[in-house]
């Protein structure tokens, strides 16, 4: 079968189950693609295409066998470059950890393995998952396949687009501001950041501890249910896991029912279509309102009154927190190390420290460390980090009132489409503000997802596209919801459908 | 130091604050699997928590809080329902994280107290806070080279912080091994202050009597031993007085004892610089503390030092030196307990007591400076075959000094004190008739003595006791000898008369 590549996780594991395509068929479309297409994308910081086919023959296997198949066995993913995968690189896109060969694997890696999953590679971020736009890589560009003159978003912005240019079924990020969701906008995908506490953190790179969470980005909600569902759960290993009730979600995606809409009470935040919003996505969204009223939702204006602060709150907590998780980063024990001319004998302790922390860390890295040290020093602490501590509670008291009203929030994910490269590289604020709507969600530990409800001319290629992203939040532990919504929501748009022969993707 | 103001010195007064820290006795490191022990080789119990590798975090030892809640009970600090880990952020090769775990602005307990006697003289030591962390690895100089060993990276501590209301270098010796004592009891610590699992760091101050302010505090590190602590605080007690009277004034820093100048030196200034931008640990949730999970650590809280010698007065009916002697040492106590039981009246408890005191302590002191660890005596001489040693002399089988004899041939070979009296041939003398015999043989020798003491010159009775405890190699009763030795020379002097 040709272009197994296009396929959705669901449709490939039905061929699969029912024997019309083998696993090692489909690691094979992938790999010819990765090899066709992604030299323009950049989407790969690493891939292992011999393991991908022996992890694919190993599925074979496990399917011939019968029995009861996870959905995810035999399907090629790609995986973020800051998960631990036990004798594979994890760089985190930064020189400070050039060298870094992880001994163990995360907990998501492990579950993965447990389904027998077909590993594709490693996909570039940010460094350290600190940026909106893939650009403060260490390594390499990756391009939006919808425009190869744009950034894929950030910080999962090669996952974002591996997903996106059909460079693997789908994909693991991690969403410490957005970081799933707007690299999800702006490439026309599915993008899951779960609650807090839902997935493991354990063996992966911490930025912000408190407000990290790992997330999938898939072509379609059922995908994302799919992929959500094989990782999330309790662990033992990681102390903000709960016992909570994981769901079959998948499952109830499959259920959703166009009908469950009436009565729905939709809520429309109205500090998120204010001021700087995208005329173009503003009008995407609301469109999206009203096919969910024709639907029977009742739409209810809400307030977040407290939302405006949490840029400013976010840049105080996130930073705090990664000036401490970047500490071990000191040349060592492992990572880079900074050597003089004739060998590192002679450097004094805090010079091997300060050289190898500033050739290891890239520019925005050393700004957000700085930041962070900043404001958790003596005499600054309660003007900073315990004033954004308490601006966090408020937002998610207002998050709480809010869903008194509403069973579900929906608004943009991110203010405009995607972006030049280049565009924001000089103007740090300006590429903050690209998640002003996706920050409070995780300050609030709630559970989002970003889908794509439609495209925005691209204003700099004549007949080009850019996809424009929906955000739906709901409380806590309720992304059977939040899928099911989506489901249908996608259900009605059609946006796959739709998407034939809009991206830009070179082939060599 | 010899002050040249000693005269003046009277006038002041100290005030220090001890910050102890505490290893805890459990079988795993407070945030990760990784076996919590002592000297084995670099590195070799470690995993990605302890070593701080990207991605890994710290999970929550129970054992390490039971501990931690148990001592806190013990030291009548109150138990904080919720307390909250934070991280102490600082740079340095042992610490892989880059930062310490740490409790901080909520401690898991706080305000307590500590009774001790110094001189006969009862004294309260408040005590701030009893908290838990982590301790950091261990940096080994060799050469030119540092090697890291992170084995202890991760080691469950408390850290236990005194109100500065300890006035004297005597009175911080009492309450740390007061302290030592209590957590050696529990089972919390091993105490063992060369290895450092039992440390502490000295706030030490002047000020002039009756001053209601604290002077200006140095917080004086590395001191191991109880001696060291003492003699670190009086120099520094003297050092801050001279400055003071010297127009000075003393600057609050961080100062190393130095143990063998008997000194204590400034650490440059940029080591204690240290801003640790405490946070809240977020990668664990705060620790909540139920009021059973409370209320059964402290029903599992057996007998402590204070309580044991209350019994030992009021039951035993021992002095209180005796009471302090034998509650010193938590194995030494039990010893004694198990001694007294299986005793069941047979020998006067105050005896037991005498010979544990004189003769096994004194055996393991001895043996202390030798590097022979206690566990390994008390394995030696089995109870009952101490009691069976004391028992001996008791009935008269052999003598005191015989006993000590016994007692160092027991320590070599653990054999029972029937059988080394017997194998040595040691018992006691004791018929009249082989002390007669004896004795008038040693009379026959000594025909000058003989007539000299006869005439009166007493002090000759002594002479013919040593030339019969000589003859019998220190078998024979003693008190025999004296009574048999006085009738035979009460019959010469009749018979001279005659």
């Amino acid at each position: 079968m040709d272009n197994l590549y296009g396929l959705t996780i669901g449709e490939l594991g039905e061929l699969l189950r029912q024997g019309e395509i083998k696993s090692v068929d489909i690691a094979d479309s992938y790999i010819k693609r990765i090899k066709e297409v992604d030299t323009s994308v950049g989407a790969y910081l690493q891939t292992d295409f011999e393991e991908a086919m022996k992890n694919a023959e190993n599925a074979d296997k496990i399917i011939m066998s019968g029995g009861d198949i996870p959905p995810i066995t035999g399907i090629p993913l790609s995986i973020k470059d800051i998960f631990l995968i036990k004798g594979k690189k994890t760089t985190c896109a930064s020189k400070i950890l050039n060298n870094f060969i992880s001994p163990y694997d995360a907990t998501v890696v492990k579950k993965l393995k447990q389904n027998n999953y077909v590993f594709l590679g490693k996909t570039n971020l940010d460094e350290f998952a600190m940026g909106s736009s893939t650009e403060n890589s260490a390594y390499k560009v990756t391009r939006n396949p919808y425009d190869s003159k744009r950034v894929p978003g950030g910080s999962s912005g090669g996952s974002a687009a591996s997903v996106s240019a059909d460079l693997c079924a789908g994909s693991f990020g991690t969403d410490t501001g957005g970081s799933v969701r707007q690299p999800a906008a702006f490439c026309g995908v599915v993008g899951l950041k779960p609650t807090y506490g839902l997935i493991s953190r354990y063996g992966i790179v911490a930025f912000s501890s408190s407000l990290d969470q790992a997330g999938v980005l898939a072509k379609d909600t059922t995908d994302a249910a799919i992929l959500l569902g094989a990782v999330a759960g309790f662990d033992e290993r990681d102390q903000t896991t709960r016992r909570f009730e994981v769901k079959n979600y998948a499952d109830i995606v499959g259920r959703a029912n166009k009908a469950s809409i009436k009565g729905l009470r939709v809520g429309m935040p109205v500090e998120f279509f204010s001021e700087g919003l995208d005329p173009g996505v503003n009008s995407k969204i609301l469109e999206v309102r009203e096919l969910l009223k024709g639907l029977g939702a009742n739409i209810v204006d809400i307030s977040l009154p407290d939302t405006k602060y949490s840029v400013a709150a976010y840049y105080i907590i996130a930073t705090s927190e990664a000036s401490s998780n970047l500490e071990r980063y000191d040349g060592i024990r492992f990572g880079y190390r900074y050597k003089q001319e004739q060998g590192t004998r002679g450097l004094g302790l805090d010079d091997l420290y300060s050289k190898s922390r500033e050739f290891g860390f890239g520019d925005e890295v050393k700004r957000r460390i700085i930041l962070g040290t900043f404001a958790l020093s003596a005499g600054y602490y309660d003007a900073y980090y315990k004033k954004a501590s308490l601006i966090r509670k408020l937002i998610i008291k207002n998050y709480k009132d809010a869903f008194e009203k509403a069973d579900i929030i929906i608004g943009p994910t991110s203010p405009a489409p995607a972006f030049l490269i280049g565009e924001k590289t000089g103007d740090p604020l300006s590429m903050y503000l690209s998640d002003i709507y996706t920050i409070s969600v995780n300050l609030s530990y709630l559970p989002a997802l970003s889908m794509p409800v439609g495209f925005a001319d691209n204003p700099t290629k004549p007949g080009g596209v850019l996809p424009i992203g929906l955000q739906i939040i709901s409380p806590w532990l309720t992304e059977d919801r939040l899928l099911s919504v989506a489901k249908i929501i996608e259900g009605e748009i059609k946006f796959r459908e739709n998407n034939i022969n809009k991206k830009d993707i070179r082939y060599e | 130091m010899n002050s040249v103001h000693s005269t003046d010195s009277g006038q002041f007064e100290s005030v220090i604050g001890l910050e102890v820290h505490s290893q805890l006795l459990t079988k795993t490191k407070m945030f990760c699997t990784c076996p919590n022990i002592f000297g084995i080789e670099p590195n070799s119990a470690v995993c990605p928590v302890c070593l701080g590798l990207p991605g890994a975090l710290p999970v929550i030892n129970f054992e390490g809080i039971k501990l931690a809640v148990k001592a806190a009970l013990a030291l009548n600090i109150d138990i904080n329902k919720r307390s909250v880990f934070v991280r102490k952020n600082y740079f340095y090769p042992d610490l892989p994280k880059g930062y310490q775990i740490s409790q901080y602005l909520e401690p898991v307990s706080s305000g307590g107290y500590l009774d001790i006697k110094v001189e006969g003289v009862e004294k309260r030591v408040e005590i701030n806070r009893l908290h838990i962390e982590e301790d950091a690895g261990k940096l080994i100089h060799v050469e030119n080279e540092s090697y890291v060993d992170l084995n202890r990276a991760g080691t469950p501590l408390i850290e236990i912080v005194s109100e500065p209301n300890i006035n004297s270098s005597g009175e911080a010796v009492a309450y740390l091994k007061e302290l030592r004592n209590i957590l050696v009891y529990l089972g919390v610590s091993d105490g063992n202050m060369e290895e450092g699992s039992f440390r502490c760091d000295a706030n030490v101050s002047v000020r002039k009597k009756g001053d209601p302010g604290l002077g200006t505090r140095t917080e004086v590190k590395n001191v191991n031993s109880f001696k060291f602590v003492e003699k670190a605080i009086n120099y520094e007690i003297e050092r801050q007085i001279d400055v003071i009277l010297d127009g000075g004034k003393v600057i609050q820093e961080t100062r190393l004892y130095d143990s063998k100048e008997d000194l204590t030196r400034p650490m440059r200034g940029k080591e204690e610089a240290h801003d640790y931008r405490y946070f809240e640990e977020p990668d664990l949730p705060p620790l909540i503390l139920t009021d059973k999970f409370i209320s059964e650590i402290k029903g599992s809280i057996t007998e402590l030092p204070t309580a044991k010698r209350e019994r030992y007065a009021t039951e035993y009916l021992l002095t209180e030196y005796d009471g302090g002697v034998l509650t010193q040492d938590k194995e030494i106590a039990l010893y004694f307990e198990d001694l007294i039981e299986i005793n069941e009246g047979r020998v006067e408890i105050k005896k037991i007591a005498n010979w544990v005191i004189n003769d096994l302590l004194s055996e393991l002191k001895t043996r202390d400076k030798m590097k022979v660890r206690k566990e390994r005596v008390i394995d030696l001489v089995k109870i009952e075959n101490f009691l069976g040693l004391i028992l001996e002399v008791e009935t008269g089988n052999i003598n005191k000094n015989t006993g000590k004899t016994v007692l160092a041939e027991m320590l070599l070979s653990g054999k029972k004190a029937g059988e080394i009296i017997k194998e040595k041939n040691l018992a006691q003398v004791s018929d009249e008739k082989g002390i007669g015999d004896i004795i008038n043989h040693v009379l026959e020798e000594n025909p000058k003595e003989l007539t000299d003491l006869i005439s009166g010159k007493d002090k000759l009775f002594g002479f013919f006791v040593g030339a019969v405890m000589k003859k019998t190699k220190g078998k024979a009763n003693p008190k025999k000898v004296n009574e048999i030795l006085k009738r035979s020379i009460a019959e010469k002097i009749k018979g001279c008369r005659e």
